[in-house]
This record gives C-alpha cells, sequence and structure tokens, in this order.
C-alpha cells in the first residue's frame, strides 16, 4: 500500500510539472482540423521559431464555457483562442478577454494606413482582431441532379423539383434564416423578420414542409461524408470543409453560392493569461496581410483586411465567401441578434425538433 | 433430448421452440461484436460484404496516430491508477463493512454505492462544477478522481461477498499464532479473498476504460482518452480505424472475461474445498 | 433489599471487569470498523457527494443578480408585481446607482446573460441602458430610464428582474417543468411552442419502459433455458451473453451504427434477398435507439433472471404436471410466481440503467429521440444555463432514487450481484 501510495504521488508531482510548465509557454488553441493545421503551418510555427517561444496549441469545439471556466476559477492554462464574433461579444461583454487596442496592437498594411481603416467593417473591436471569414452555405451534389441544378436557396426547399435529403446543422442558426429566404424574405430584412413572433413561425413553417426530409448534423466534417456517401443531396456546410473535399479529394460538389451566411473569426486573448506581451506579439504577426493572405490560400476562407485580398493565391480567389461575385444574395450573421435571441430560439428550435 | 412421460407432441414443439428462439438470441446478442471484426481488416473503407479485400492499414492508423497513441497512454494511466484508489479504499471499507453492526446501517452502504446508481450525467455535470473551481477540470487528475469514486461499489460489492464466504476464524488462528493484524491480513485474509479483489478491480478498470461522459465533461484535447476519441470519431466521420479500435477492445474485453472466470472457479474450488 | 439476586452477578469483580473488556473491546472493534470506511467516505465526500450536492445547490440558489446589485435586489425584494405598479422611484435610481458601479468588473453583462435566460432581449436592454448610463440623474431616473428604452416602463421587465434577484429560487424547477411567469409574477403555463421538458421527461420514461419491457421479455425465455441447462452446455453458452456484458458499450454502440447504416450490412443483405427494393431507414430513428439500447442492456436481465431461475428446483413444476396441470398452468401457478423477483429485478435494473442513457441515443437516435440526459448536457456546454441544467439533473436523480429504493426493497436489501 505505501508503495501505491508513493506512485500515486509521483504521479501526482509530474501533473504538479507540467502544469507549472504550461505557464510559461504561449499556448494557441483554435478548431483543430485541417483549418487549425493551416493555422499552425502559416503563422504558430514560423512565429514560435522566430521569437523561440514554444507554442503548445489546443483544439476546442468553439463557445466560451471553458474560457469562462479558467477566467474564474483564475487557472487560464489558453493564451490565445481563435473564436468566433458572436462568442467574441459574449465573452468580451463577461470581461473574460483582455483588451486589443487596434492602433498599438496591430500591424499597419504596407501603404502605411493603420489597421482599424484595412479591416472590413465589423471584423474588429476591443476584444478582437478579425482574421478570416467563413460561411455556412448550402452545397449539393452534381451527380446527383444532371438535368437542372440548383441555384436558389428556394431550390433547396423544393422537394418535387430537387429530390432527396437534405443535410441542416442541428441549431436554429442558419436553418431560420434559409426558411425565411425561401419564403422570400430577402436578405436584408431577415434579421427584423425574425424579431418578430410571427416572423420565427413563418420561418417554422417553412421548415415544417422539408422537415421529415432533413438529417441533421453537429460536427463540420459530416456534411461532406453525409454528400459522398449519398445519403443527402444537398447540404449545409462550411465552406472550406466543402472546398476541400472538391479540390483534394475530387468531389463533384458544388455551391450554392446565394444565401451563403458569412461569420467572422478572429484572434483573442483569456483575460489572466500570463503571456499577455507574447500573446499580443503573436497576434500582430498573424494578422499581418501576406499572414492572413496565407491562411486564405490554404483554407479559403475570406481575409478580413482589404489589403490581403490581392494577395490571396487567384486560383482560391473565386472560392472565397468575400469575393465579389459572390455577394449578391450573402448574409451577414448577426452576432447581436443571436446573442439576444438564441437562448429562446434554441429552446423554440429542440420542441420544434422534438414533435413529429 | 429426453422428455417427461407426460410431453404431447404440442409440448415437445413448445419445447423446440424454446431451444431454438434463445439460441437465436444469444446470436443476436453476439452478431453486432462479431460484425465489425471483419469489417476493421478491410482493404477498402466501406462497411459491406463480401469485403475486396484484406489489410491492416486501419490498425496501422490507429498504431501511428499520435492522437490515439496519447489517447490509449491516457486511458490505460487513468484506468491503472483510479482502479489501484478504487481497490486500496474499497478494500478498507468492506472490511469495515462486515462489522455487524455497520451492516444493519443501510443508508451507509447506500452512500458508498451511489456512484453506481447515479446516472453518469449528473456525476459528470456534478462533478464538472465542483472540479471547475479548484482547477481540476480539464486534468487527468480529475478524471482519476471521478474515476476512482465510480470504480469503488464494484470493488465493494465484490469483496464484501468474497468476505461473507472468509471464515473469521482463520485471523484467530493466526493472531493465536503470534502474526500482527496486518501480517494476518496481508498473509491469511488477503490471498482468500484475492479472487474478489481481483474481480473487482477488474470491474472497476473496465468502468474507467470504458466511461465516457465523465470524460467529456473533463478533458479536453490534452487529455483525450480511447472513448472520448471513439465518440468524436463516430460523430464526425465513422472511419475504418474507429473499427480497429473497436476490434481491439473487444479482445481487451474477452482477456477481462476469460481472467474473470478463472477466478471463479478458483473461488468456486476453494469454496467447496477444504476451506 | 431485592438486590440478593443482584449481588450475585455483580459482586465478583472479575466479571465486571470481564464485561468492560468485552463492551471495550466491542467498541474498539466498532471504531476500526469505522476508521477503515472513513478514507473512502472522505474521498467520496470529495469526488462525489460534494459535487452532486453542488448541483442541488446550484438549482435552487442564483446569487448573479444579488451580487452585482445589491441595492435593487433589496428594493425589490419589497416590490409586489401582483399589484400591477411599476416600482417606485427609489427602485429605479436604485438600478442606475448598481448599473454604474457594476460597469467596472463586467457584473452588467453576467446579470444580462442571466437575465436573457428568461427573456430574450434583456442582455441588449441592459447593454444599451449601460450606452445611456453618461450623465443620467439620480433623481430624475425613472423618467430618464424610459426614455433610454420603454421596457422599463413595463411591469413584465421588472417582474422578470425580481424573480431572477431571489438567493434562494424554485423557477428554475418551474422551467424545468415547462412553467414560467407571466408579466405580474403569476406562475403560469408555457405556450405550446416553448413547451419542451414535460415532453422530454415523458420521451424518457416511455424509452426506458419499453427498453426495460422488451429487455425481461426477451431474456425470461433465454434464462430459463439456460437455468435449466445442466453446466456442462449453458457455461459455453454464458459467454454469449457474458462477452457483450464485459464489451465496452461505445463499441457496441459503434456496430450497430456501421450495421443500420442505409449502405450497411443488414440493408444490404436485405437488397440482395430481393426482400427490399430501396435500402430501409434504421438509424436516426426510434428503432436504432430501441434495438441498440435493448441490446447493450439485454445481459444485464438475463444475468439476473438466470441467478434467480438457477435456484428454482425443477421439483415444483414436475409435481404441478404429475398432479394434472397442463403445461401453461404449471407455469403460471408453480414456476413464474417463483421467478417474480428475478423479473421484478431485471425490469428495474434495466429500467434505471436506461433511464440515464446519453451516448447511444446521441449517436444512434434522431433529434427526437433525445433523452433528458442529453439536454442536460446541452445546457452545461451549450447554452451555458447551469442553474436549469442543475435543476433537469435533480429531477432526473430524484426518479432514479426512487427506483433504486424500491429496487433494493424488491430484492431484499441484497441489490446488485456482480460476475
Amino acid at each position: 500500500m505505501k508503495l501505491k501510495t508513493k506512485t500515486y504521488l509521483s504521479v501526482l508531482a509530474a501533473f504538479a510539472v507540467t502544469g507549472a510548465q504550461a505557464s510559461s509557454s504561449l499556448s494557441f488553441t483554435s478548431w483543430g482540423g485541417s483549418y487549425q493545421e493551416a493555422q499552425e503551418k502559416t503563422a504558430v510555427k514560423p512565429f514560435g521559431i522566430a521569437n523561440k517561444v514554444d507554442i503548445k496549441t489546443d483544439a476546442y469545439n468553439g463557445g466560451i464555457a471553458q474560457v469562462r471556466a479558467q477566467v474564474q476559477t483564475k487557472n487560464v492554462t489558453w493564451d490565445i483562442v481563435d473564436m468566433q464574433l458572436s462568442d467574441v461579444i459574449r465573452a468580451c461583454d463577461e470581461g473574460l478577454l483582455e483588451k486589443i487596442n487596434p492602433d498599438i496592437d496591430l500591424a499597419k498594411d504596407k501603404s502605411g494606413k493603420p489597421a482599424k481603416s484595412d479591416y472590413l467593417p465589423g471584423a474588429i473591436n476591443n476584444c478582437m482582431a478579425g482574421n478570416i471569414s467563413w460561411s455556412t452555405i448550402l452545397v449539393f451534389n452534381k451527380d446527383k441532379f444532371k438535368g437542372s441544378q440548383p441555384k436558389t436557396v428556394a431550390d433547396f426547399f423544393d422537394l418535387k423539383k430537387f429530390p432527396g435529403k437534405r443535410a441542416l446543422r442541428k441549431s436554429p442558426e442558419g436553418a431560420l434564416e434559409w426558411a425565411l429566404i425561401a419564403d422570400g424574405v430577402p436578405p436584408a430584412q431577415v434579421y427584423k423578420t425574425l424579431s418578430t413572433q410571427a416572423g420565427v413561425e413563418r420561418a417554422f413553417k417553412k421548415l415544417d414542409t422539408v422537415k421529415s426530409s432533413i438529417v441533421w448534423w453537429e460536427a463540420g466534417a459530416q456534411p461532406p461524408q453525409l454528400l459522398a456517401d449519398g445519403e443527402v443531396t444537398m447540404a449545409s456546410a462550411y465552406n472550406a470543409r466543402i472546398y476541400t473535399a472538391i479540390m483534394n479529394d475530387k468531389k463533384p460538389f458544388e455551391f450554392l453560392w446565394d444565401g451563403q451566411l458569412k461569420n467572422i473569426e478572429g484572434y483573442v486573448i483569456v483575460k489572466g493569461s500570463k503571456n499577455v506581451a507574447a500573446a499580443k506579439a503573436f497576434i500582430k504577426e498573424a494578422t499581418k496581410p501576406q499572414a492572413l493572405a496565407d491562411l486564405a490560400t490554404s483554407t479559403a476562407y475570406g481575409p478580413l483586411r482589404k489589403s490581403a485580398v490581392s494577395l490571396v493565391d487567384p486560383k482560391v480567389g473565386k472560392y472565397l465567401p468575400t469575393a465579389p461575385e459572390h455577394q449578391k444574395g450573402s448574409l451577414d450573421v448577426d452576432p447581436l441578434f443571436w446573442a439576444d435571441n438564441a437562448d429562446a430560439l434554441n429552446q423554440k428550435f429542440a420542441v420544434w425538433l422534438g414533435r413529429k | 433430448m429426453n422428455f417427461p412421460a407426460y410431453t404431447n407432441l404440442w409440448g415437445k414443439l413448445a419445447k423446440y421452440l424454446h431451444v431454438i428462439y434463445s439460441l437465436l438470441i444469444l446470436v443476436f446478442l453476439i452478431i453486432p461484436i462479431i460484425v465489425i471484426i471483419p469489417l476493421s481488416f478491410n482493404s477498402e473503407p466501406y462497411f459491406t460484404y463480401p469485403m475486396p479485400g484484406l489489410s491492416l492499414k486501419w490498425y496501422e492508423a490507429f498504431f501511428t496516430s499520435p492522437v490515439w497513441i496519447s489517447s490509449l497512454k491516457n486511458t490505460l494511466l487513468v484506468g491503472v491508477i483510479s482502479t489501484l484508489i478504487a481497490t486500496v479504499l474499497g478494500i478498507m471499507a468492506s472490511l469495515g463493512l462486515m462489522h455487524p453492526r455497520l451492516q444493519r446501517l443501510a443508508w451507509l452502504k447506500g452512500v458508498l454505492m451511489s456512484p453506481m446508481i447515479v446516472p453518469l450525467i449528473i456525476t459528470a455535470v456534478g462533478v464538472y462544477f465542483a472540479f471547475s473551481p479548484i482547477g481540476l477540470s480539464n486534468s487527468l487528475l480529475g478524471l482519476i478522481l471521478a474515476h476512482s469514486a465510480l470504480g469503488v461499489p464494484f470493488v465493494i460489492v465484490t469483496v464484501t461477498a468474497t468476505l461473507a464466504g472468509f471464515n473469521e476464524t482463520l485471523t484467530r488462528a493466526g493472531r493465536i499464532l503470534g502474526a500482527s493484524p496486518l501480517q494476518c491480513f496481508f498473509q491469511v485474509k488477503l490471498p482468500l479473498i484475492a479472487p474478489g479483489v481481483i474481480s473487482g478491480a477488474l470491474f472497476a478498470f473496465a468502468t474507467s476504460f470504458d466511461e465516457i461522459v465523465v470524460a467529456i465533461f473533463l478533458t479536453s484535447a490534452d487529455q483525450r482518452t480511447v472513448p472520448r476519441q471513439m465518440w468524436s470519431g463516430i460523430r464526425e466521420q465513422l472511419s475504418p480505424t474507429i473499427l480497429a479500435v473497436a476490434t481491439i477492445l473487444i479482445v481487451m474485453s474477452t482477456i477481462m472475461l476469460i481472467t474473470l472466470e478463472l477466478l471463479r472457479r478458483r473461488t468456486e474450488r476453494i469454496r467447496s474445498g477444504s476451506l | 433489599m431485592t438486590n440478593s439476586t443482584y449481588t450475585e452477578t455483580l459482586t465478583s469483580a472479575e466479571a465486571k471487569v470481564l464485561k468492560r473488556n468485552l463492551r471495550k473491546s466491542e467498541r474498539f472493534g466498532l471504531y476500526k470498523a469505522l476508521l477503515l470506511i472513513l478514507p473512502l467516505f472522505v474521498f467520496l465526500m470529495f469526488t462525489f457527494i460534494l459535487p452532486i450536492g453542488s448541483l442541488l445547490f446550484k438549482s435552487v440558489t442564483d446569487d448573479v443578480i444579488p451580487t452585482e446589485w445589491p441595492a435593487l435586489t433589496q428594493s425589490l425584494a419589497a416590490w409586489d408585481p401582483a399589484k400591477k405598479q411599476l416600482p417606485d422611484s427609489q427602485t429605479y435610481s436604485n438600478l442606475v446607482v448598481d448599473l454604474q458601479k457594476s460597469i467596472e468588473d463586467d457584473g452588467n453583462s453576467r446579470v444580462a446573460t442571466r437575465l436573457n435566460f428568461q427573456q430574450s432581449g434583456m442582455r441588449s436592454l441592459i447593454m444599451k441602458t449601460m450606452r445611456h448610463l453618461d450623465g443620467m440623474d439620480l433623481k430624475d431616473a425613472k423618467q430618464s430610464l424610459i426614455d433610454a428604452d420603454e421596457r422599463w416602463g413595463q411591469i413584465g421587465t421588472w417582474t422578470i428582474i425580481k424573480f431572477s434577484s431571489q438567493r434562494l429560487t424554485f423557477d428554475y424547477f418551474l422551467n424545468a417543468f415547462d412553467y414560467t411567469r407571466d408579466e405580474f409574477g403569476n406562475v403560469v403555463h408555457n405556450a405550446p411552442a416553448d413547451s419542451l421538458y414535460q415532453d422530454v421527461f415523458i420521451r424518457t420514461i416511455v424509452v426506458s419502459l419499453t427498453v426495460a419491457v422488451l429487455c425481461v421479455l426477451i431474456a425470461y425465455p433465454v434464462a430459463s433455458f439456460l437455468a435449466a441447462l445442466p453446466s456442462k452446455f449453458s457455461n459455453p453458452l454464458m459467454i454469449l451473453v457474458l462477452l457483450p456484458f464485459w464489451t465496452s458499450f461505445l463499441v457496441r454502440t459503434t456496430s450497430w451504427i456501421v450495421m443500420l447504416q442505409t449502405n450497411g450490412p443488414i440493408n444490404q443483405f436485405l437488397l440482395e434477398l430481393g426482400l427490399i427494393l430501396k435500402p430501409l431507414e434504421l438509424i436516426y430513428n426510434r428503432f436504432s435507439v430501441l434495438v441498440s439500447m435493448t441490446h447493450i442492456l439485454l445481459p444485464y436481465s438475463i444475468l439476473s433472471l438466470y441467478s434467480v431461475m438457477k435456484g428454482i428446483s425443477p421439483v415444483y413444476v414436475k409435481a404441478a404436471r404429475s398432479l394434472g396441470a397442463g403445461p401453461i398452468k404449471a407455469f403460471f401457478n408453480a414456476y413464474f410466481p417463483q421467478t417474480l423477483p428475478g423479473v421484478v429485478a431485471a425490469g428495474i435494473l434495466s429500467f434505471i440503467l436506461a433511464i440515464g442513457y446519453y451516448i447511444t441515443p446521441a449517436l444512434v437516435g434522431g433529434a427526437d429521440d433525445q433523452l433528458a440526459s442529453y439536454y442536460i448536457a446541452n445546457h452545461v456546454n451549450t447554452t451555458l444555463n447551469w442553474g436549469l441544467a442543475s435543476a433537469l439533473s435533480v429531477l432526473l436523480l430524484g426518479g432514479v432514487m426512487v427506483l433504486y429504493i424500491v429496487f433494493v426493497r424488491m430484492t431484499g436489501g441484497k441489490g446488485m450481484k456482480l460476475g
């Protein structure tokens, strides 16, 4: 028994040691998968080598629960986190993030213009330095529609003209917007309509028409898989996942740019991080136009700095959510709307899902 | 089959149906486990028969993936340490529980057994709320502590069961012959209740090895365990590598089952034998 | 004096000492036993009992608003929305004071998040009001606040804040039963489009009950078959029960996903036999949930029925038959009653285990097959409404505890047997 206690204690000690080491190095947390691999290749490793910093990486699935737990327990193990704007707004409001001053903390563009004016509107705030714009987008399998191909969001809801199952993310976000667009609401009016009781009912009514044909997905890797397996003919997906499937795996997928829902993603620093200075230095490097362009080239996510657009590989350019030709019919996801309404709409959505 | 004299034709038919039904259900129980083993050797990433060819590449994918290997290490580490804690604490408590006055206290045993009864999600959420503020979430230590608690009831059930069949006069004999209480325990009692201890420890280990709900709440990327990794793998994309992992787990459970069976026989021998 | 017998037993000093020593050693034995249990007790206290207690605590307490907005909390405690009048001007100025004080440490945002659980838009109302704080006159707080947003002139807004600022609250339990409060603080049932949890609990019970009944019905004949066989035959067959029992449930769930897939072995088999023309939808619905959960829990039922049946002597049935009872009558009168404790034990055990299931329905079920556990996990991880998650957990835990007590009573306090 003494021996066992000893092993136990030595294990405890081992944990204490690794814990101590972790706080002396920079940590970088993102979404895992090919996106994080691209970030590590274009930003994390170069910065680590140039500055002789040991950068530890971690992956998460979004949300602010983990950041909140770390800040509240004063046990901050993450420094830099790649967060989506709606989470940033909540985390920033709750005081979970360090402040970032674009004038000091971010690099100017080549012509010397300050970062603030180089960024797309809404892509920076006092907690976040934006990096890319991604979109949730409708896609289809070309092989399944040899004749006429779907062109609009309304076609996604048209089971007669374009038969087959659909895959949608198991979340009111996206589903409700598309339902309204398909029902004839212009994109600019979507959130105004959704703010009313009648608008929400209208959206659910539209969703009712396809409910029995929907396969709900939860992880980003599922939709390309569902399309490839023939389980569904059309799906909502993250644009880069489909881009990879088209470019690397040569899948017969096609984007339906109509109704693409654009989101903003950015870097934040967790409040109470022991490495704020190093984290800021990293963010300054990683949001330079060239760095953003490199990330865009390898992921097909749109860079959020205007001066980065021309630096992106032209072969990728036409796949970027921010490309000018894809803006007609596109919609910026309104993080403030979702911050206010997510609780209630999640509940309504769950009730709706549970009903036959 | 031999039938009693009073059995008529219908009775015989019913008997045969009973046998066939039971065998079919036993096949139903085992078939899902059998079906995925060959598929893990499929050379193509499909889940249908016949298979175009055989290959070990999914096993190679498992053993060469740093993510899977580190989760295997984490699982084993958590499993072994939590089993040790659960076994030591469980044996001690079982010895105490044999006291006649404590045996009447139903609530005490109820408390000690409660980790087995409470739904895992509730344990997981409770532990997550309680461990986060003291820095035990996102750490293997937190998972080890929680898994130890989950393993304890199994040790208590098996050890108290073997202790019930233990003849106390042997300890007294040991004491009279001059052994200290500790000596008595380690040299007389422990060897005799060893089968119960080992099977309890096996149950505790299997519980930790299989546990996923607490792991979902208490671990992040650095502390992934095999079930946790399987869970995200299944949700994202069911690849044949998962079937390879599943096959490895089936082999492990078979080994545990055989060990347990051997122990059971040994206990039976001891019970019916000289002691 | 009547102490003749009394003195006889106690005059002997040795007897007295002996008795004392005996009692002492008995007491010593008890202390030793307690001491042996103590480490585990303390360990479980820390790793299990207290965490679950904290859950209980979280479901009925709420200190965000009392902590961040103490002055307002106090003045709202005295205000009664049922009188259908807005709070007094002191309450309004207390709100302004609290809002100003809590800007520094982002306390207002925590309040905003908390209030938004109760009603959409509360979050932006607080944020918007914060931007209007500059230069707000405390004397004129009421009018300035209403000017900033008309919702400050509505009783309902204040009702929400009042009931969210109770330190001790049962409102999370109201929510967990699909009840809420109206504008004047009366408890009312949610609109149908917002009523979720009654259905969830009913669904959880229906699914668990179906699984438990299926398990017992399927297991009964198998267990009686195995129990009647001589161990030479039953032992090898028992492996077919024990191997699934020992196999990770995640592995078994995985194999059901593989088997039931649209292009999985079962569909392929049926297609090749020509029994169906296009693949059946076997997965992501109630059917797949019931099949996989029954498969996972069946070994428990077989094992607990088997252990009871093994102890029943075949003599009774033989006697009944030879006394002239038909096979059906013999079964129901002589055999079945003796197996009843096993049936009850197997049924309750499967039900208790099924009711807490999360992983299997999440992996093989559709959107309308998720059980209570799923919603608890969702509130902890995604919506962050921990109070509601705790209340749902407490309800689930209460149900299981009641069942477990029934189970212990029925099985004569022996509880579960393993191996």
